[in-house]
Parts: C-alpha cells; sequence; structure tokens
C-alpha cells in the first residue's frame, strides 16, 4: 500500500468507527425510550450511523487485501485498532446524556462532512455529501431536544447541565490529528480540524444559550481514539457486538 | 323508554346489516358498546404485541453478527414500532387514549400476544421469528384487513406488506444457517424445536374453545376460524422448513393426501393457558421491562409538556 491509500484507509476507519460505535450505543436504546417516538428517533439514528460505517468500511476495503470485507473490519479488529473518538463509546447513561453526546458528535461531524464534501477524492466527497443530508437532521434532533431539556423542568435543566459538564472532557478529542492528516490535507483530500474547531464551538455556544445552559469549563481533556487508546468501555460494546463472529470463526451470516 | 329500546334496536338492525353487505363501519358511525370494547380489546392487544414484541428481537440487536444483519434488525424494529403507533392510534378512534391502554397493558388488564413470552436463546431465534411469528401474523392480518372496522382493516393492509419483507428476511436467516457449517446448522434446528409449537398456538384455541369467536364472526371483526388460519400456516410453514433441511419436530407430522393438508400432533394447550395465565418464561420479565423504562422516560416527557406550555405562552 502507498502511503496516500495507507492514509485513506486510516482516515476511511476512523469515520467508519466514529459512526458504528456510535450506532452501536444508540441502538442499546431499542425498547427503552421514553416516548415509543423516541425510541423510534433514537434507533433510527443509529441506523444511520451504521449505513455511514458500512459505506466507510467498504471504501476501507478497497485499500486492503482482496478478500477483506467491511465486515472484517467491524467485528474482527480489537480494541486497540479501533480509532474512533473517545466520545462516542461513553455509556449512554440517561435520555439527557444520550442526547449531549448526540448533539456534541452531530455538530462535530455536520462541520466535517460539510468540508469533506468538497474534498479532491471522489468517493470521500459522495459519502460525506449523502452522509450530511442525516447528520443534519441529526443535529436538528438533538439540538431540539437539548433546547426542550434546557427549558422544561429544573429536573431536566440539571440533567442536560450535568451531561454537558461530564462529556466536555472527551470533546477535544474529535480534534486531534496526526501523520494520516498531514498527508492527507496536503493532497486536499481532508480539512485541518482546527478549522472547524470555532465554527463548531459557535453552534454549541448558541444551542446551550436558548437552551439556558452555561459552556462547561472544564479544562481536563481525555484524548488518544485516533491512537486506539480508549476508555475502558470500548472493550465491553466490541466483545458484545463481535461475540458471533469471534466464536463462529469463518462463519457465513 | 319503550321507545328507545326500539330505537336501539333498530340501529342494531342497520348496523349488522352494513356489515352483512361489507360496508365498513367507521368511527364516527353508530356501533354497539359490546362491538367497541371487543375491538378495543383486540386492537389493543395487538398494538401491544408490537411493543412488546420489540422486546425478544431487540435482545439481539447489538450482537447481530454482520452490518447488513444488524440494519435488517434495527429496521424491522423499528416498523414493529410503528406499527404499534398506528394501532395505537387506530385504537383512539374508538374513544381510548395511548395512556390508558400502556396503564392496562402494565396493570395485565390487557394482553399481547403470548409467543413474545418466550426467550430469544440464540442467532437463529431472530430468523424463527421472522419466519414463523411473522408467518403466522400475516395469515392472521391478512383475515383481520377483510375485517368490517375500516380504521383496522386499512391498518392491516399497511402493516401486512412491511410483515411480508419481515418473514422474507427470517426465512433468510435460517436458510443461511441451514447452508452454514454444523453449529450453525444446530442453532436454526434448536430455534424451530423451540419456536415450533408456540407459533400454532399464536392462532389461538380450538375453534370449540374460542370464547370470543363466535360474537366476532357475526361483527366480521374475525373472518376466518382459528383452526382454519392454523391449518394453512402449517401448510406454508412444512414445505419451507423441508426446503433448507429443517425437520418439523413433531413425529406424527403427516400428509393427508386427501385433505391436502398436512396433519400434526395435539397441540400442548396446558402450556398456552400457563403461559396467557402469566407464567409463561419472559411474562413478568417483559411487563417489568416495559414498566422500568416507562417509569425512567417520566421525567423526559413531563419536561417536554411543561416546554411546550412555554412555548404556548409566548405564542
Amino acid at each position: 500500500m502507498n502511503s496516500t491509500n495507507n492514509a485513506l484507509y486510516n482516515y476511511c476507519l476512523r469515520l467508519a468507527d466514529n459512526n458504528l460505535i456510535l450506532g452501536q450505543r444508540l441502538a442499546e436504546w431499542c425498547s427503552q425510550g421514553p416516548t415509543l417516538e423516541e425510541d423510534l428517533a433514537l434507533t433510527n439514528i443509529s441506523l444511520d450511523l451504521i449505513g455511514q460505517a458500512e459505506s466507510f468500511y467498504e471504501f476501507a476495503t478497497t485499500f486492503t487485501e482482496a478478500n477483506c470485507t467491511a465486515d472484517d473490519l467491524a467485528f474482527l479488529r480489537s480494541e486497540r485498532e479501533f480509532v474512533n473518538n473517545v466520545l462516542v463509546e461513553q455509556p449512554n447513561g440517561d435520555f439527557a446524556y444520550t442526547i449531549m453526546k448526540q448533539f456534541l458528535f452531530s455538530t462535530f461531524a455536520k462541520h466535517l462532512y460539510t468540508a469533506l464534501a468538497n474534498s479532491s477524492n471522489q468517493t470521500i466527497c459522495g459519502l460525506a455529501t449523502k452522509g450530511l443530508k442525516e447528520v443534519n437532521y441529526h443535529y436538528m434532533h438533538s439540538s431540539q431536544w437539548l433546547i426542550r431539556l434546557g427549558n422544561g423542568t429544573d429536573k431536566s435543566k440539571e440533567k442536560i447541565q450535568f451531561a454537558a459538564n461530564d462529556l466536555w472532557c472527551f470533546t477535544k478529542d474529535m480534534f486531534e490529528m496526526n501523520s494520516v492528516d498531514t498527508l492527507l490535507i496536503e493532497q486536499n483530500i481532508t480539512i485541518n480540524l482546527s478549522t472547524i474547531y470555532t465554527p463548531w464551538k459557535n453552534d454549541i455556544e448558541q444551542v446551550f444559550k436558548i437552551a439556558t445552559i452555561d459552556l462547561p469549563t472544564d479544562t481536563n481533556k481525555i484524548i488518544g481514539g485516533i491512537k486506539g487508546i480508549h476508555t475502558e468501555h470500548l472493550g465491553h460494546i466490541l466483545c458484545e457486538m463481535q461475540y458471533l463472529q469471534r466464536a463462529h470463526p469463518g462463519a457465513k451470516w | 323508554m319503550q321507545k328507545n329500546e326500539s330505537s336501539i334496536s333498530f340501529l342494531e338492525k342497520q348496523f349488522q346489516e352494513k356489515i352483512n353487505n361489507d360496508i365498513k363501519i367507521e368511527p364516527k358511525d353508530w356501533m354497539p358498546e359490546a362491538y367497541r370494547n371487543n375491538l378495543i380489546r383486540q386492537m389493543s392487544q395487538h398494538a401491544h404485541s408490537e411493543i412488546i414484541g420489540m422486546q425478544p428481537e431487540g435482545n439481539w440487536v447489538l450482537r447481530a453478527p454482520t452490518l447488513r444483519a444488524k440494519k435488517i434488525l434495527l429496521a424491522k424494529i423499528q416498523d414493529e414500532a410503528g406499527h404499534g403507533l398506528y394501532l395505537y392510534s387506530a385504537t383512539e378512534t374508538l374513544g381510548i387514549d395511548r395512556k390508558e391502554m400502556i396503564e392496562q397493558l402494565q396493570q395485565g388488564k390487557a394482553k399481547y400476544s403470548s409467543i413474545f413470552n418466550y426467550p430469544t436463546l440464540n442467532w437463529a431465534d431472530i430468523g424463527a421469528v421472522g419466519w414463523l411469528v411473522d408467518g403466522a401474523a400475516i395469515v392472521n392480518q391478512t383475515m383481520l384487513a377483510r375485517g368490517s372496522y375500516g380504521p383496522y382493516s386499512r391498518a392491516m393492509l399497511r402493516i401486512c406488506k412491511e410483515e411480508g419483507f419481515h418473514q422474507r428476511q427470517g426465512y433468510e436467516i435460517m436458510a443461511k444457517m441451514m447452508a452454514g457449517n454444523a453449529s450453525q446448522k444446530e442453532m436454526a434446528q434448536d430455534s424451530l424445536n423451540r419456536w415450533w409449537e408456540p407459533s400454532l398456538m399464536m392462532f389461538g384455541p380450538h375453534d370449540s374453545e374460542s370464547t370470543h369467536s363466535e360474537q366476532s364472526m357475526k361483527w366480521k371483526i374475525k373472518v376466518e376460524s382459528n383452526d382454519n388460519l392454523r391449518q394453512r400456516f402449517i401448510n406454508k410453514t412444512v414445505d419451507q422448513a423441508h426446503h433448507i433441511g429443517l425437520t418439523i419436530p413433531d413425529k406424527n407430522l403427516t400428509y393427508n393426501k386427501e385433505t391436502r393438508n398436512w396433519e400434526i400432533s395435539p397441540i400442548n394447550w396446558e402450556e398456552f393457558w400457563n403461559v396467557v395465565k402469566g407464567n409463561g418464561p419472559c411474562n413478568r420479565q417483559r411487563i417489568a421491562h416495559h414498566t422500568k423504562y416507562h417509569n425512567e422516560g417520566q421525567w423526559v416527557r413531563e419536561a417536554a409538556l411543561v416546554f411546550a406550555k412555554k412555548e404556548m405562552e409566548i405564542q
């Protein structure tokens, strides 16, 4: 694999892993939503994200040996090989916590996909353009709930504020870069993530303001996702998700 | 008094004539209270079945073995939730609201299909639920689509289309596993062994034992008997099982050339009634799960209501 292909492979895994792990987390809400309508909304977002993950894995397989499949990448890599951001693997907590996690991520994905829709790589450009339509909806869904919970009861406000404070330390990880980025930025395949930090923060500030909740002041940052350094939660997600493929090697499903 | 009684009997006569002439009854039409109550019972039970059915299927959504299988299962469970939502709305046309129906479910006053009181223990069970449970539901619902109450019969038409997909995806899982390795085949057969008889029970007791059947037939809430529907399902399913190499777990299974029916052993009705009465493997678990997450969502529903009120005041 030449260096650009190698970088593209790694970059696709990042995008795919983020979507898959968050999709898997959202699927945990199945039959547990606060209303039937929200049960549907959360698992529908999960379905969107898993679909996006599959597309990015499929593109990634074009850079690997011939018989590697998207399922191999999803179900046969281990904790240290997953390169998703640590935010998406955090437990769902309550409804407010899930909404906050989704909002922080969807706002990031919205700006990232908007930028990648101008990628010099045709496939990345196509997948980002297609994904953006879904991500805009995810952003809308989570920001509206955030505003509703922030302006609802004392209890809902307390819960959504707690979620913001608790998850803030994981947000920096989304903007981390390494040599993969350097190489792809040079070829206009991707962008310098620091350029979308301010637009991301502006959106967060604006929605928090309408939701009457405070921007967290936590300076702690927990990073490492793109290096395969995760929180303890990821291993458990993979145990469950990969169980059948690991227990029956080579079986076709 | 006399006049009132005679006007009710006139309305009843008119109502029955409509039904006899296959004219659908609509929400604003006059209907006997017993017809209304019978429909509320049956439709809410149907809605609850869709919702409780999400639990045994959701049990495998995190462990689905491929991305495709995970997407299909997620989409299928969403379809079921959508059916539930749609059926709750259709039932609301009879003058009961969703909140009340959910209370009845959680208090054990309303039932749901007993089949969901069985556990999904291996991945093939997701195949069996689609193939057998949705397969039995299609047979039943195709009949219900010809029923007399307009909103219910139209709901059935829409729902049947989606159930057709569900049944095919379930059968596909079974077929793939039967084409797979020894442990996959074992899982598929084990799954059929456990789900076969409960799926036959889905059609309800024999016609001679069914308490609601006679009146329901007269009102065309039901238009075919439990035993007819069950036989249609058996004939269809036995051939499908044989086609992929599965064995029907009934040593007395025989084909009757004259009637062209597959004949089966007597069904274990004792088990059926035992599960209906609440003593199946998962009855308590299903209701406890529903109640737990419903209660946990209370603060969210409250917050949404308070917010909506505030918004209205601003406007």
